[in-house]
């Protein structure tokens, strides 16, 4: 179907000096990584916030900045509980993304 | 009878005896590998299991009652279980009386005893003293009448399941369908072999008759043998594709079951215990219809027959695909006739994934948890201040952390009945371990588990008062917690009724209880809260509950389904609940209460609700 008009692809351009390789893989893997909008929902109902500064918006963030090892610090306090997939207001399965990001990233931290 | 050969043999029973070797061979393999298998405690617990007087007879009766007789079908659809039964049964019988029927009337039988039961007319004349056989040439006939009505309701079932209480069967596949095919030929193939001979080595009201009605034909002894080659050969096929169709649970469940009274758990994902329940699986297809998975034809590949049938085939891509998106409700595990619990399958194919890192709670400390809840214990001191009075945990839980209104009104029932409580998680605790448990990874949640118990011991309280089912049930079996009660809010309220310490008026309005799976068929809680709710109200019943209660569809047993994809399944949840159009919904999970409060048209609360509206502070 022909609008006249159509979306163009984003011009932005990535400053971060980082490796992006491992994001690509995960967002193939969780296309609904960028669905994030960052509203913080999970931060405020997550139990090992407590603990290690968990928050799934962070680790989003974290990980297209390039900060894997402080992602996997926060991460390790994750109990898996779920209460994060259920208030998230864009239904992103984060459960399967933690899950994902505990199968992509980290291979040499182990 | 006397032999009509002087050789005993035609060429005609190689298919069979090649057959029946074949499978026999197969199965000892099998059985054998499957035992190696076992962890070599489970190994040993099955030979004590073996010797053990009681448990042989519960293997005996149970083997008689569900391989042969089907009762747990029959429960559930009497059509359905006769169909089962006179297959299973009537053919069992068929083999024992022909045996019996060998060894009376022959003697000497050396290699023979390979063929003789199954193609014993053909190989013999009647004589004069045969008429003592006219029971068990009566026998004969009954119980292959028994097998072809079963087999007539089988051909039937393929076309119109819904007679036979079944919405959707499954799909059989390619050797499944040679297998049943073959399956269905051989008894009228039998009929037709053994009406052929029935004039000379004697027959019943069935091959007689028919011998009699058809003359011209069968009595025509040249057509004599084509029959009974097809008859072997029907049998011989059957034999030879069993081990790769569906019909390889007739041979496992017999192993399955001692296996299960043993007291044997899932612990390889593929092997042992596993494979068994695996090849035990008939293909029935009665998970289907009772996966919530399935409303609107959804998910119908995802259900245990096709993990099953895929574990078998070693497809890993849809092995994961299955076992991910499962919701973990437990339902086909409850209704499976056979025992194979889909649920721990799956549990048990999520473990064997490998994750690059994962969690570690030593950081966190659990005696800074105890102090948080540590009004039980005397200051600076481990010993329990009040060691005669009820002390009472309660832990909310994760999920009652998104629904306070449970935790608000379980408080104040607690007051009301004057319990001495402190909570565990006033400020968000350590998670059960449930989760990580569903997600099979059994170190991470043991971690979770330890730091619970410390904190639990710590707190000196006697009793753990738990609100979510989900909790329950990993408490009950996952935790040693010695001196103390685990007990869920559903069974404390129930209790607290009875002793008289909270007195309850009843209303008028008309609740409806959904069976959350892992208080239901998780923890076999029924009554208690049935119990509570008539007390408060009128109790009316879903159209499905108890044991058959639908999932919600807010599980988090299940790693892949988005939330957007479960709203049918909650709708469909709902629509069931509110079949006898109660006044309102009222669950004993803070899951099911929030994912049903998304979609449902009348008020959804929790037990804890209902009650605290109703009650007062009782007599005692």
């Amino acid at each position: 179907m022909d609008f006249g008009f159509k979306l163009s692809p984003s011009s932005a351009i990535n400053l971060d000096k980082v490796d992006t390789e491992k994001f690509a893989e995960l967002h193939r893997a969780e296309p609904d990584v960028y669905k994030c909008m960052a509203c913080g929902s999970c931060t405020s109902t997550c139990p090992a916030n407590r603990f290690s500064g968990m928050s799934v918006r962070k680790v989003i963030l974290g990980l297209q900045r390039g900060k894997e090892k402080e992602v996997i610090a926060m991460m390790k306090n994750c109990m898996l509980c779920g209460k994060c997939s259920m208030v998230c207001p864009r239904g992103i399965n984060t459960r399967h993304l933690i899950l994902s990001i505990c199968r992509i990233y980290g291979e040499d931290m182990k | 009878m006397r032999e009509r050969f002087l050789t005993g043999y035609n060429d005609f029973v190689l298919p069979f005896v090649c057959g029946m070797l074949f499978v026999l061979g197969y199965c000892l393999v099998g059985l054998v590998r499957i035992i190696m298998q076992l962890p070599a405690e489970d190994r040993k617990k099955f030979f004590i299991s073996l010797i053990t007087p009681k448990t042989l007879l519960k293997n005996i009766k149970d083997i008689f009652l569900k391989c042969l007789i089907h009762v747990d079908i029959w429960k559930r659809n009497k059509l359905l279980g006769y169909m089962h039964s006179s297959i299973a049964f009537g053919w069992f019988m068929l083999i024992v009386v022909g045996h019996i029927e060998v060894f009376l009337y022959t003697s000497d039988l050396g290699a023979k005893a390979l063929y003789y039961p199954i193609f014993f007319r053909y190989f013999v004349a009647e004589t004069e003293s045969t008429m003592k056989g006219a029971l068990i040439f009566f026998l004969m006939d009954f119980f292959l009448l028994v097998v072809l009505s079963g087999i007539a309701l089988a051909i039937i079932k393929r076309v119109r399941s819904r007679l036979f209480g079944m919405r959707r069967t499954t799909n059989p596949s390619f050797l499944d369908l040679i297998g049943q095919y073959s399956l269905w030929s051989i008894f009228p193939l039998r009929l037709l072999a053994e009406s052929f001979t029935a004039d000379i080595s004697g027959g019943s009201f069935l091959t007689k008759s028919l011998n009699y009605v058809f003359t011209e034909f069968l009595s025509n002894h040249a057509n004599m043998l084509p029959a009974w080659w097809a008859y072997s050969c029907a049998l011989g096929i059957f034999f030879v594709v069993l081990p790769f169709t569906r019909y390889m649970h007739i041979p496992t469940e017999i192993l399955l079951i001692p296996f299960r009274n043993a007291g044997i758990k899932i612990v390889n994902a593929r092997k042992g215990f596993a494979k068994a329940q695996v090849y035990s699986c008939p293909s029935c297809g009665l998970c289907i219809d009772a996966c919530p998975m399935g409303v609107l034809k959804g998910n119908i590949k995802d259900t245990t027959v096709y993990l099953n049938r895929q574990i078998r085939r070693n497809n890993e891509a849809r092995i994961e695909e299955i076992s991910d998106k499962c919701l973990l409700c437990g339902k086909c595990t409850a209704i499976c006739p056979v025992g194979v619990e889909g649920d721990k399958l799956r549990i048990a194919q999520r473990s064997v994934r490998k994750y690059n890192f994962g969690s570690d709670y030593s950081n966190i400390s659990a005696s800074e948890e105890i102090l948080r809840c540590n009004k039980f214990v005397n200051n600076n001191n481990t010993s329990v201040s009040n060691p005669d009075k009820e002390r009472v945990l309660y832990f909310a839980g994760c999920m009652t952390a998104l629904t306070p209104v449970i935790r608000k009104a379980t408080e104040s029932i607690l007051s009301k009945a004057g319990t001495d409580y402190e909570i565990m998680d006033r400020d968000g605790g350590i998670c059960c371990g449930r989760p990580m448990l569903m997600a099979g990874r059994f170190d991470q949640a043991r971690q979770l588990i330890e730091k619970n118990t410390e904190i639990i011991m710590g707190s000196g309280a006697d009793t753990l008062l738990l609100s979510c089912p989900i909790c329950y049930k990993i408490f009950r079996e996952h935790y040693a917690l010695p001196g103390i009660r685990v007990i869920h809010h559903t069974e404390y309220f129930d209790e607290l009724i009875r002793t008289g310490r909270l007195d309850v008026r009843k209303g008028g309005t008309r609740y409806v209880f959904h069976d959350p799976c892992e208080l239901g068929r998780g923890c076999g809680v029924y009554d208690e809260p049935r119990n509570v709710i008539s007390s408060a109200g009128e109790l009316v019943e879903a159209a499905k509950n108890r044991k058959e209660s639908i999932c919600c569809g807010g599980s988090l047993g299940s790693l892949t389904l988005s939330f957007d994809k479960r709203k049918a399944m909650t709708e469909n949840a709902l629509a069931n609940l509110t079949a006898d159009s109660p006044d309102e919904i009222v669950t004993a999970c803070p899951l099911c209460m929030t994912t049903f409060s998304r979609y449902a048209d009348r008020p959804v609360t929790d037990i804890a609700q209902v009650l605290d509206k109703c009650s007062g502070p009782g007599r005692n």
